[in-house]
């Protein structure tokens, strides 16, 4: 057995959902690990740490300071570097999100320490764990070991499922006092682009949109079904250069990777490099007016027809059957 | 401005991965430059053309890289480097090439690093960063707008969809992100340019590095591909037919309604 720290992400005041997959991939690592879950910010942490108990971890560390409000680089790796100080831990768990992505390579740079970004299975447990990942977006996967050194690894959101949620679990919420200063860089603002609630890379359900979509208007059916199924929306290549969305929504080879249950491509002709980025979706829709579309070769269920008259129908009887 | 650009040869987008012998086959693939590293080229000759100064690109890789590099140049930078392990380093990660790029750096007077967000291939996006702290300079990842006015850096930088305002200052690493730019193509004469442009070679021994000092702190014990997936099932009849048969296929067969 080991102990594990485990980084958890906040966004508006609660815990991101990768918070509580980072306590069940220490757990699967070795059922027997120690898991100590950090929670950074500027607010009142403890009834956050409280809940990551509640989700399997047995302690939680809380660092608030006022510089932690928003994310950064030096703010967040001083916290992070203070908490393995005190802990000394045999491993270290992150979500490979923006926050993750940033702070995990130089917090691995500081300890000298190996890390495997990304990780979408954990295979074995123990001294035989093997850490499997996509490479090339997914057309291909590999499987990796640490050598030597902390276990140090991202976790792909989405992958790994949470432990469930045990409200009788209690443990002790500990604070931890870091001075956070010169902070080199600093956020002005933030704004908020992302599409209103569920996150494309934490989403469940994925409405893509592709050039048949034809217009920036035209991804209003998608966002109307996005929203009766609880999902996001996503683009192609072809619809993010043609304009009709921003390039944040693009999935592919360039662009996100995602996963969802299900993934809904519409007007998409499913260039390889947009398959790379969501054909290891558990189940895929395809709506296309061409028949021949090459996404049709990966789809589990294709419609063949005019998008503009599928989507709104598919939405009404999605609504009919959710009542 | 000393600017520098780390830049990694990849598969070409359109390449379907074999593997052979446990590993990717790469015999008679295409390589580009890794579309992020394209976007970190195109943003270092635009900061060169508005502040002056001079543009390296640095690879870590095999000699087959000087085509890639030789493109870098055709595009408008000055300089490239042509870190060659090929003859050292067999199974090397992050680990390895951010040591590597950190012994290069040294001596260096940095104004700015950029580099891609990620590479296509490994995705880990973590050479960046890793440098970033082994020079002790601050680093901004996944950028999609850049002003530097005198020390001083007004970065938009992506978070998932989300725009940060981030300022910060000179020294400085960033990562680019799709739609930071529309990288340019080589002109005919810039590739005639580009052949007489200074392409330096080094061996890690010319870094003070031996083949221990880099070795990887992971190792890739098997590489597979995923499950080839079969075509399914086109539906039939009127759209409100399809569209009912569609969603009790989802709830009842996929179970994930």
């Amino acid at each position: 057995m080991g102990k594990y720290l485990v980084i958890s992400e906040v966004r508006d005041g609660e815990l991101r959902n990768v918070s509580f997959e980072n306590i069940a991939a220490a757990k699967q690592i070795d059922e027997s690990n120690e898991v100590v879950a950090v929670v950074l910010g500027d607010g009142e942490l403890e009834s956050l740490g409280q809940e990551l108990i509640q989700y399997g971890a047995d302690k939680a560390v809380v660092v608030q300071h006022e510089n932690l409000k928003n994310y950064t680089s030096d703010g967040h790796t001083q916290a992070v570097m203070a908490v393995i100080d005190q802990e000394d831990p045999d491993g270290i768990v992150l979500g490979h999100t923006s926050e993750g992505k940033d702070l995990s390579p130089r917090i691995a740079s500081k300890l000298d320490s190996g890390l495997i970004s990304d990780v979408t299975q954990i295979e074995g447990s123990g001294d035989d764990v093997k850490f499997v990942r996509p490479i090339y977006s997914g057309k291909a996967f590999e499987k990796k070991v640490i050598k030597d050194g902390k276990t140090f690894i991202t976790i792909r959101p989405n992958n790994i499922a949470p432990l469930e949620k045990d409200e009788s679990r209690s443990g002790d919420v500990e604070r931890v006092d870091v001075d956070i200063k010169d902070l080199r860089t600093t956020i002005k603002e933030v704004i908020r682009k992302a599409s209103e609630g569920v996150d494309l890379s934490e989403a469940n359900v994925i409405v893509a949109g592709g050039r048949g979509v034809k217009s920036k208007e035209g991804f209003d059916p998608l966002y109307e079904l996005a929203d009766v199924l609880g999902g996001a929306v996503g683009a192609s290549r072809g619809a993010a250069d043609a304009g009709y969305c921003d390039y944040s929504l693009q999935i592919g080879q360039t662009g996100k990777v995602v996963t969802p249950d299900l993934y809904i491509a519409v007007g998409i002709s499913g260039a390889i490099q947009h398959l790379a980025g969501m054909s290891n979706s558990k189940v895929i829709v395809a709506i296309n007016k061409d028949p021949e579309a090459n996404i049709f070769n990966v789809a589990d269920y294709g419609i063949v027809g005019d998008l503009f008259e599928v989507v709104p129908a598919l939405t009404e009887e999605i609504k009919a059957l959710k009542g | 401005m000393n600017i520098y650009v780390l830049m990694k040869k990849t598969f070409d987008t359109e390449e379907k991965i074999q593997i052979s012998g446990g590993k990717i086959e790469d015999d008679g693939a295409e390589f580009i430059i890794n579309p992020y590293d394209e976007y970190a080229i195109e943003e270092a000759i635009k900061i060169r053309d508005e502040h002056g100064g001079e543009v390296t690109i640095v690879t870590v890789g095999d000699e087959d890289s000087e085509s890639q590099l030789r493109t870098g140049l055709a595009m408008g930078a000055d300089k490239a480097v042509l870190i060659n392990t090929e003859d050292d380093v067999e199974e090397g990660d992050q680990v390895t090439t951010a040591k590597i790029l950190e012994a290069y750096f040294e001596d260096k007077e940095v104004d700015i690093i950029l580099a891609g967000n990620v590479a296509i291939d490994e995705a880990s996006g973590q050479v960046g960063p890793r440098l970033a702290d082994k020079l002790d300079i601050p680093y901004v990842t996944t950028i999609t707008s850049i002003d530097i006015d005198g020390d001083t850096v007004k970065i938009d930088k992506d978070v998932e969809g989300d725009v940060e305002k981030v300022e910060t200052s000179l020294p400085l690493l960033v990562t680019c992100q799709q739609g930071l730019n529309e990288p340019r193509y080589p002109s005919l004469p810039g590739i005639m340019k580009a052949k007489k442009k200074p392409l330096e070679e080094l061996e890690i021994d010319d870094l003070d590095l031996d083949e221990d000092d880099v070795e990887a702190a992971t190792e890739t014990v098997e590489i597979f591909l995923p499950p080839e997936k079969e075509a399914g099932k086109v539906l039939e009849g009127e759209v409100d037919e399809q569209v009912k048969e569609l969603v009790s296929l989802l709830k009842s067969e996929a179970k994930v309604l």
